[in-house]
């Protein structure tokens, strides 16, 4: 069991009726070997619900906690949002699960690119090349202001932070992929870290692959145990299948056939869609009972 | 297809056997006069659709019949077939006496699961295939049911109460971790603790059990009897910890020697599932067999009602492979809706590595053995969806190094199947999991690991065995390396 510390609601998307939320949940094991770069599964139901794999966002060993962010896109990332409150326990969280990002000392700059519900899986990679004295740039974006959160922790994590959105409300109003072509045109960038939405990577790789920048990508599949014994997580990664929960979750976004692992992800997507509104249906009718 | 006989016909033509029998002293000649007694099964079209268990166990009737086929014979050659060493003819001889109590003690001096071996292991290549009975008869089929005796007299003892939870000896203060609560782990765990070893089992799953939880569906054994064996286990004072990878939430090597424990047993089981390396395999609809069955048993995806994790809808699947995890899930597919479920094999039926039960239990129930057949691609639509898998017809060559006839492709016999889900059955390569955790850790080329003859790995205080040591096995097998190493453990310990 892992209580819930804090829970805070990052943002809201009145256009998709999704929130992202932030949850600090005790889990002393994790904490303390987690490394950047791994994630978590976590289920809301020992018997009945489902593993849902989630980045870890932040940790901290001395205190024993884990910070997970994710977005209300199904129906067991909503029942968690309404359902599970401070002081409450999500049953079951098994971690940290695969192999973490490889941070070495580099002369130029690492580049980190977090797109919307991606900006929390990059926090701890940015943290950990900014602690071990990388020049860290940070590139964060999302379609519009109401959606960005975690801007002063990427600040934190960073030498220099650019802000996006695509309608300017906030910030510079471009795609990620602008800052970042022309950070690589007038600068040394030794390494692009992209971390968001699978078709903001494909786009990033896209702009990287001029310049030939080595682009690190971090792929969020769906996946039952998370240990290798599945392959539903699996992706086409330099012509060859690979398992996202232990060769990754982080490859090389040019090898990365982000065609075929977006097709894969919607192999469930009527089923979400439906279990999502009859999850609504239900947690509507508890409010007004309550 | 014979016609399905009910439990009440089997057991109306074993009460009329037994009114011969009872009470009287049998030659060995009346003894191999007696039919084998069927197993009675529930109605293949109703079960079909249906998760519960399809065997449905001898009646007492039947259990006192058919232990009295068995003869007694010297040198009890089915106890070399057993490759946990069961005293076999031992214990049938308490079912002839009428105690079943004493027959279950006698299975567990060294076979720990009887429920759950009587149920999965593939008695017919092991103690029946030695069988003198058998022999007589020129059919391993027509052996004493060695496997369902030893179901009932452990059904019998769990459904009236009867399970003495063995004592372990006084605590010696010495600590096993125990990695995986498969099959081999869970007799590691019972052999250890009886020795006063405290013993912690960590599983990287929600549910303990490993293949008997996530693997072998419940209509072929059900999950309360693993959860039993559990419990017993936990009566003894094994500390179990679920949601918990070692590896990853903790090394191996943290365990030993930040976490104080004195030895440790890998018994991670089979790993990363192997696919076909064709075109196509990762379109939508295309499973490995280990998630197939995932879904379906441990996440319960089959109770749409009550489940989260959902199902692929299909109503044709084509399951790959030839073995028992290929018969579940052919069998599980049917289960699941589907309409018409393939099973395509490469060789032909008496090449099949699945127990033949699970095969005629596939047969009666409707599934469509596709033999000779492998597939060259799968073919998906412009959304990435499966639609159909092309197959190439095979004949069978010469014996390949394996004893077997070597299949050899058909050239210019493509033709195509319409399917909408596959299943891809052909077994697991080793979980590099381990290995990347504990670089010093000696694999061999497969990724298993490499122990000497008492299960002993190259790393000081750490055993190992199962399919992570054997590559795919069965359940038996494991837990007969478990005791192997549980025996060189707590002589070790003792030592120490």
């Amino acid at each position: 069991m892992h209580k819930i510390l804090e829970k805070r609601q990052l943002s809201y998307d009145r256009e998709r009726d999704q929130s992202v939320f932030y949850y600090k949940v005790e889990a002393p094991e994790i904490a303390r070997n987690r490394k950047a770069g791994q994630f978590i599964i976590f289920q809301i139901d020992e018997d009945w619900g489902e593993r849902v794999p989630l980045t870890i966002a932040d940790a901290n060993a001395e205190e024993g906690w884990i910070a997970i962010v994710f977005q209300t896109v199904g129906a067991t990332t909503r029942k968690l949002s309404v359902k599970f409150n401070v002081g409450d326990s999500i049953p079951v969280i098994v971690g940290p699960l695969g192999r973490p990002t490889h941070i070495e000392k580099k002369d130029g700059i690492v580049l980190c690119v977090g797109g919307g519900v991606g900006i929390a899986p990059l926090h701890p990679i940015a943290q950990a090349h900014h602690k071990l004295g990388n020049k860290v740039v940070t590139v964060i974006g999302a379609r519009t202001k109401e959606l960005l959160f975690f801007e002063d922790e990427m600040r934190d994590a960073s030498s220099e932070l650019i802000v996006v959105t695509d309608d300017g409300s906030y910030g510079r109003k471009a795609l990620v992929t602008e800052p970042l072509k022309e950070l690589c045109d007038k600068e040394k960038v030794d390494e692009i870290i992209s971390i968001g939405p699978p078709i903001m990577m494909k786009f990033c790789v896209a702009a990287a692959r001029p310049f030939g920048v080595p682009i690190t990508t971090s792929l969020n599949t769906i996946m039952i145990d998370g240990t290798g014994m599945c392959g539903c997580c699996r992706v086409k990664v330099g012509g060859q299948t690979k398992f996202v929960c232990v060769d990754g979750p982080e490859f090389n976004g040019y090898e990365v056939d982000f065609d075929n692992m977006m097709q894969r992800m919607t192999a469930f997507k009527d089923k979400e869609r439906e279990a999502d509104h009859k999850c609504r249906i239900g947690l509507d009718a508890g409010k007004v009972s309550a | 297809m014979s016609e399905h006989k009910t439990t009440e016909m089997l057991q109306a033509e074993a009460e009329k056997l037994w009114k011969d029998l009872e009470g009287k002293t049998l030659t060995p000649k009346d003894r191999t006069a007696i039919p084998p007694q069927e197993m009675p099964s529930r109605d293949p079209i109703q079960r079909a659709h249906e998760m519960g268990e399809v065997a449905l166990g001898y009646t007492e009737t039947q259990v006192r019949v058919e232990a009295d086929r068995c003869i007694q014979c010297a040198g009890a050659p089915c106890k070399k077939g057993c490759p946990v060493g069961v005293p076999i003819p031992e214990f049938i001889k308490c079912i002839q006496n009428g105690d079943y109590k004493a027959a279950v003690d006698t299975i567990k001096q060294t076979n720990l699961l009887p429920a759950i071996c009587g149920r999965v292991c593939p008695q017919e290549k092991q103690c029946q295939s030695f069988c003198t009975v058998g022999k007589m008869m020129k059919s391993p089929e027509k052996a004493v049911a060695i496997g369902r005796l030893e179901r009932f007299v452990a059904d019998w003892e769990r459904a009236n109460n009867k399970i003495t939870v063995p004592t372990p000896a006084p605590d010696t203060g010495k600590k096993v971790a125990v990695i995986g609560s498969g099959p081999a782990g869970l007799t590691v765990a019972a052999d250890i603790r009886r020795a006063g070893h405290s013993v912690t089992v960590f599983e990287a799953f929600q549910k303990t059990g490993g293949v008997m939880v996530y693997g072998i569906p419940e209509f072929r054994l059900p999950k309360e009897i693993v959860a039993k064996e559990v419990e017993n286990l936990k009566k003894m004072g094994v500390e179990f910890k679920t949601s918990f990878l070692v590896g990853r939430t903790e090394t191996l090597e943290q365990l030993l020697d930040r976490e104080g424990f004195d030895a440790a047993f890998i018994g991670t089981g089979a790993g990363l599932p192997k696919f076909l390396g064709i075109d196509g395999e990762n379109l939508i609809g295309v499973f490995s067999a280990n998630e197939y069955l995932t879904r379906a048993n441990l996440m319960k995806a089959y109770d749409r009602e009550h489940a989260d994790t959902p199902l692929y809808d299909a109503k044709r699947v084509a399951v790959f492979g030839g073995g028992n995890v290929a018969m579940d899930g052919a069998r599980m597919a049917l289960r699941l809706g589907a309409e018409k479920v393939y099973c395509v094999y490469r060789r032909t039926r008496a090449e099949m590595p699945a127990r033949a039960e699970e095969v005629a239990h596939a047969i009666e129930e409707g599934v469509d053995f596709h033999f000779l057949e492998n597939p060259t691609k799968f073919i998906g639509d412009e959304k990435g969806k499966l639609i159909g898998v092309e197959l190439l017809n095979y004949e069978l060559g010469e014996p390949d190094a394996s004893g077997r006839r070597k299949p050899v492709a058909i050239p210019g016999t493509e033709h195509v199947l319409d399917i909408d889900a596959a299943v891809v059955a052909l077994g697991n390569e080793s979980n590099p999991l381990m290995k990347q955790t504990t670089p010093d850790l000696e694999v061999n080329k497969r990724g298993n690991i490499i122990v000497d003859e008492n299960q002993r790995t190259n790393i000081p205080r750490v055993w190992a065995g199962g399919d992570i040591v054997l590559g795919a096995a069965t359940v038996i097998l494991a837990m007969g390396e478990g005791r192997r190493a549980a025996a060189s453990m707590n002589e070790y310990l003792a030592g120490k």
